[in-house]
């Protein structure tokens, strides 16, 4: 057990080195030079040059690097070359925002996928697996924010339950700031149900063929109760598996979500930092993503171990 | 008063006949026998007596179990009957268990289910079940998984399950087909124990004529969905009074006619394994340790004449395989030489091995697993033949695959059919074409009749004899099987713990076993005539 964790450790900062590198380098390479964005069109070839000494972009790359690199480790990921404040200070006002809305859709997209899936599989064939399935088949389809516009159109707009759009932050109160991020996380969980709920049953249905759920059944443990007791932890794996690969989704999915509520999160700041070229938010805020993704890949790795107890004594 | 009491049962499948005014009744106390070939319907009766059907199954007649009409009974009345009345225990114990509990929750599970009781009470039983099935707390505490167990030590489980609560009827079907001979006579015994200490029924379903002679106080046969014959074990079997009955009974024990051992007159050896050894890495325990190395095959030494026919029989583990697959140069041994016609074969290459290869060849245990399904028989009976230094053009290999299906007794349009067109025994029979095709001098034969009922069993058996008298072929079978040992070799090694313990002539080890691990082996096989001598003697 200790060896797997330690293992799957070592795996997921190899990662998170090898990603900061290739961040750092294609944004290097990328055209575009951050100190003449700054000074504007009228500035000249001295001052430009100036402001990149200043700002460290004539250093070597390398140095440059382990210098942005170092800076990260101790949570300093320098000014932002537009707003000319600590990125850190940006991030943590839009992590505010974000992390809250990536947890609400994940934790529904979680909340509607089980249940369905484990509908689906115990009517295989039947009616009600037809019906659940076309409907998930069409979620998988459906782009979220197109999803997002009609929850508008309906929810705020018709029936105005919601606020469209915008952000009150949370010194508004908590309920206020929740109902502005029900809609867009309805939106971002949708899709992400659906193909859940399409893995979530072809695993069930897999398990639900193994001699152990005949053995269960034979002890007189009724249909559902096998469900839930037997099938539905063994199938648990590849569930787990789609999980982690969609919190990476639901990151990035909210950059177009955010646009179309006009969320103050994540999102929205790393699509305004590329339009001005300011790298250094770019590049902390991708940081931070790639960090989220191996560090939830990295838990369920774990919960795999949690689940399977094959998987504690096996290499 | 019956237990269980089937009368005029007939199932249909997608309106496919599965069973046909099945009659069988068990009662207190009682061992039933249900002998079948498979498809006869026997695991279907177990399960409609359980209620477990496929959703499309449709039964009529009359089930009763202890005055309850189980065709007419609720969902409900039959989770309250399952696991607690009616227990039932499966063939495949590598499968049976749920890998991510333990086989403490798994045997409490049922008992809380039914007794309302707490977990702690609930617990406490199930350790007691465990205790009484063989797996006592200090070796085997309940927080074991079922993959830290063996294929034998999790049948106990299984029976643990189905027994915790003292049910009235046991279903075993084919419990012990799984094992090996001398896991199969303990489970065995357990079973007849249960029986015996709570006046059980127990229903006991079995391909085997032997084990259910062994077991059964009355016997009913079953083929194709209709009962041939029913009545008390002795009887039935010593006067073999209907015609199915005494053809089951002769092919299980079925010799094949062999005139003389073939080919031994030259004194030339075709296989010399000297001093093979291998090694398995053991399990990592830790980042920086491992567990010591498993030593699967120990220093073993061995030699084959060409026509000679060999069996190699052990208990599973014992590295029977590990050696078959070394001799066969798809495993290196981790130290040794095997030679092959005069050549060693140890450490070569695929390219170099390739004349070797022509000349050895392999056949299977599971007919079903080892063809792939999307090609014809024609593709899957040539594969063998790219060992073959010039490609054969495409008449040349249909002309040599027609061949081979005539030599083992299929027809040559057979070629374009696919695999699932084929009975079991047939598809064993291809196995043997693909294995001949490149007309080797020693065919390795990995439990080829195990999976296979005894009337197949009995012509391929056949088909082997004839192959070996007419073509030459060396054989070695592996096998736990003692009757396959003695129907087709002329001798016979006895491997254990990775060391062959005794060597001999066929009928001397098997009816004279000197070392420890052959009398087990010997005692433990069931015998067809040695059990109705037995049930004579005791129903008189």
């Amino acid at each position: 057990m200790t060896a797997y964790l330690l293992k799957r450790l070592a795996i997921a900062i190899a990662t998170l080195i090898l990603a900061s590198m290739v961040v750092f380098a294609v944004l290097e390479v990328l055209p575009g030079d951050p100190a003449r964005l700054m000074l504007g069109l009228n500035a000249s070839a001295d001052q430009v040059e100036l402001l990149r000494n200043q700002m460290g972009l004539n250093a070597p790359l390398a140095l440059r690097y382990l210098h942005w690199a170092g800076g990260l480790l101790s949570l300093d990921f320098g000014r932002s070359y537009t707003y000319s404040v600590p990125v850190i200070d940006l991030v943590r006002e839009r992590l505010a925002v974000s992390l809250p809305l990536a947890l609400i859709a994940l934790a529904l997209s979680t909340m509607i996928a089980i249940p369905v899936g484990l509908f689906s599989a115990s009517r295989r064939g039947r009616a009600g697996d037809t019906i659940s399935m076309g409907a998930a088949q069409l979620g998988v389809a459906v782009p979220n924010f197109w999803f997002a516009l009609m929850l508008i159109y309906v929810f705020a707009v018709w029936l105005q339950l919601v606020p469209a759009g915008g952000f009150p932050g949370w010194s508004a109160g908590i309920w206020p700031a929740l109902k502005s991020l029900l809609l867009p996380a309805v939106a971002l969980a949708l899709p992400q149900a659906a193909i859940l709920a399409r893995v979530t049953r072809s695993a069930l249905i897999e398990v639900l063929n193994e001699d152990y759920i005949r053995t269960a059944r034979a002890k007189g443990l009724p249909y559902r109760a096998v469900l839930w007791r037997h099938a539905l932890r063994n199938a648990m794996i590849p569930v787990l598996t789609i999980l982690g690969l969609q919190f990476a989704f639901l990151l990035a999915g909210t950059i177009i979500i955010e646009n179309v509520f006009y969320l103050p999160g994540l999102g929205r700041l790393v699509f305004q930092a590329i339009t001005q070229r300011d790298l250094i938010v770019v590049e902390s805020v991708v940081m931070l993503l790639v960090a989220a993704v191996i560090a939830v890949n990295l838990l369920v790795d774990l919960s795999y171990a949690v689940v399977d107890p094959r998987l504690r004594t096996r290499q | 008063m019956s237990l269980l009491d089937i009368k005029n049962l007939s199932l249909t499948i997608d309106d496919t006949p599965i069973l046909k005014g099945m009659e069988l009744s068990v009662a207190p106390g009682e061992v039933m026998g249900l002998v079948g070939e498979s498809g006869s319907g026997k695991s279907m009766t177990a399960l409609t007596v359980m209620q477990l059907l496929p959703y499309a199954a449709r039964a009529t007649g009359r089930v009763t179990f202890d005055g309850i009409d189980l065709l007419a009974a609720t969902e409900d009345q039959m989770c309250a009957l399952r696991g607690d009345d009616i227990g039932m225990v499966f063939q495949e114990p590598m499968t049976a268990l749920n890998p991510v509990k333990t086989i403490g929750e798994q045997v409490a599970e049922g008992i809380r289910w039914h007794t309302k009781a707490s977990r702690a009470e609930a617990e406490d039983r199930a350790r007691k079940m465990l205790d009484r099935v063989g797996l006592p707390s200090a070796k085997f505490p309940m927080s074991r998984y079922p993959h830290e167990l063996s294929g034998g030590q999790r049948q106990r489980v299984v029976i643990a399950i189905a027994c915790a609560l003292k049910p009235k009827l046991l279903i075993a079907d084919e419990p012990t087909t799984a094992l090996d001979v001398v896991l199969q006579a303990q489970i065995l015994d357990l079973l007849r124990d249960l029986v015996a200490e709570s006046r059980m029924g127990l229903l006991l379903i079995s391909h085997d004529l032997a084990v259910v002679t062994e077991m059964a106080d009355r016997i009913t046969i079953l083929r194709r969905g209709e009962v041939m014959e029913t009545g008390d074990t002795a009887r039935t079997l010593s006067e073999q009074l209907h015609p199915f009955t005494r053809q089951l009974a002769q092919a299980s024990i079925h010799v094949p006619a062999r005139s003389k051992p073939h080919g031994l007159e030259t004194g030339r050896s075709l296989l010399q394994v000297e001093g093979v050894t291998r090694d398995y890495a053991g399990r990592r325990t830790s980042l920086f340790r491992r567990a010591p190395d498993i030593r699967a095959v120990d220093q073993v030494s061995l030699s084959m004449a060409p026509g000679q026919s060999l069996a190699l029989v052990g208990r599973s583990g014992c590295g029977k395989s590990t050696l078959a697959r070394m001799i066969l140069a798809l495993d290196r041994p981790s130290s040794g030489t095997i030679r092959f016609r005069g050549e060693t074969i140890t450490g070569k290459s695929e390219a170099e091995l390739k004349p070797a290869r022509r000349d050895m060849q392999v056949v299977f245990q599971d007919p079903y697993g080892s063809f792939d399904p999307r090609q014809k028989v024609e593709k899957l009976v040539a594969e063998p033949l790219h060992v073959l230094d010039k490609k054969p053009t495409r008449a040349e290999r249909r002309e040599m695959v027609a061949h081979a299906l005539h030599e083992v007794g299929l027809d040559q349009r057979d070629m374009d059919k696919y695999p699932h067109e084929f009975s079991g025994g047939q598809r064993q029979r291809l196995s043997i074409a693909r294995a001949i095709i490149t007309r080797p001098k020693l065919v390795v034969a990995d439990e080829p009749v195990s999976a296979l009922d005894v009337s197949i069993r009995a012509q391929i058996l056949d088909l082997f004899a004839e192959l070996n008298q007419k073509l030459g072929i060396a054989y070695l079978f592996i096998t736990h099987d003692l009757t396959v040992a003695r129907a087709i070799t002329d001798e016979v090694l006895v491997m254990h713990d990775g060391k062959i313990v005794e060597r001999g002539k066929t009928s001397d080890v098997l009816d004279h076993p000197q070392s420890e691990a052959a009398k087990a082996l010997v005692t433990a096989a069931p015998d067809l005539y040695r059990a109705i001598a037995r049930r004579m003697r005791e129903q008189g």
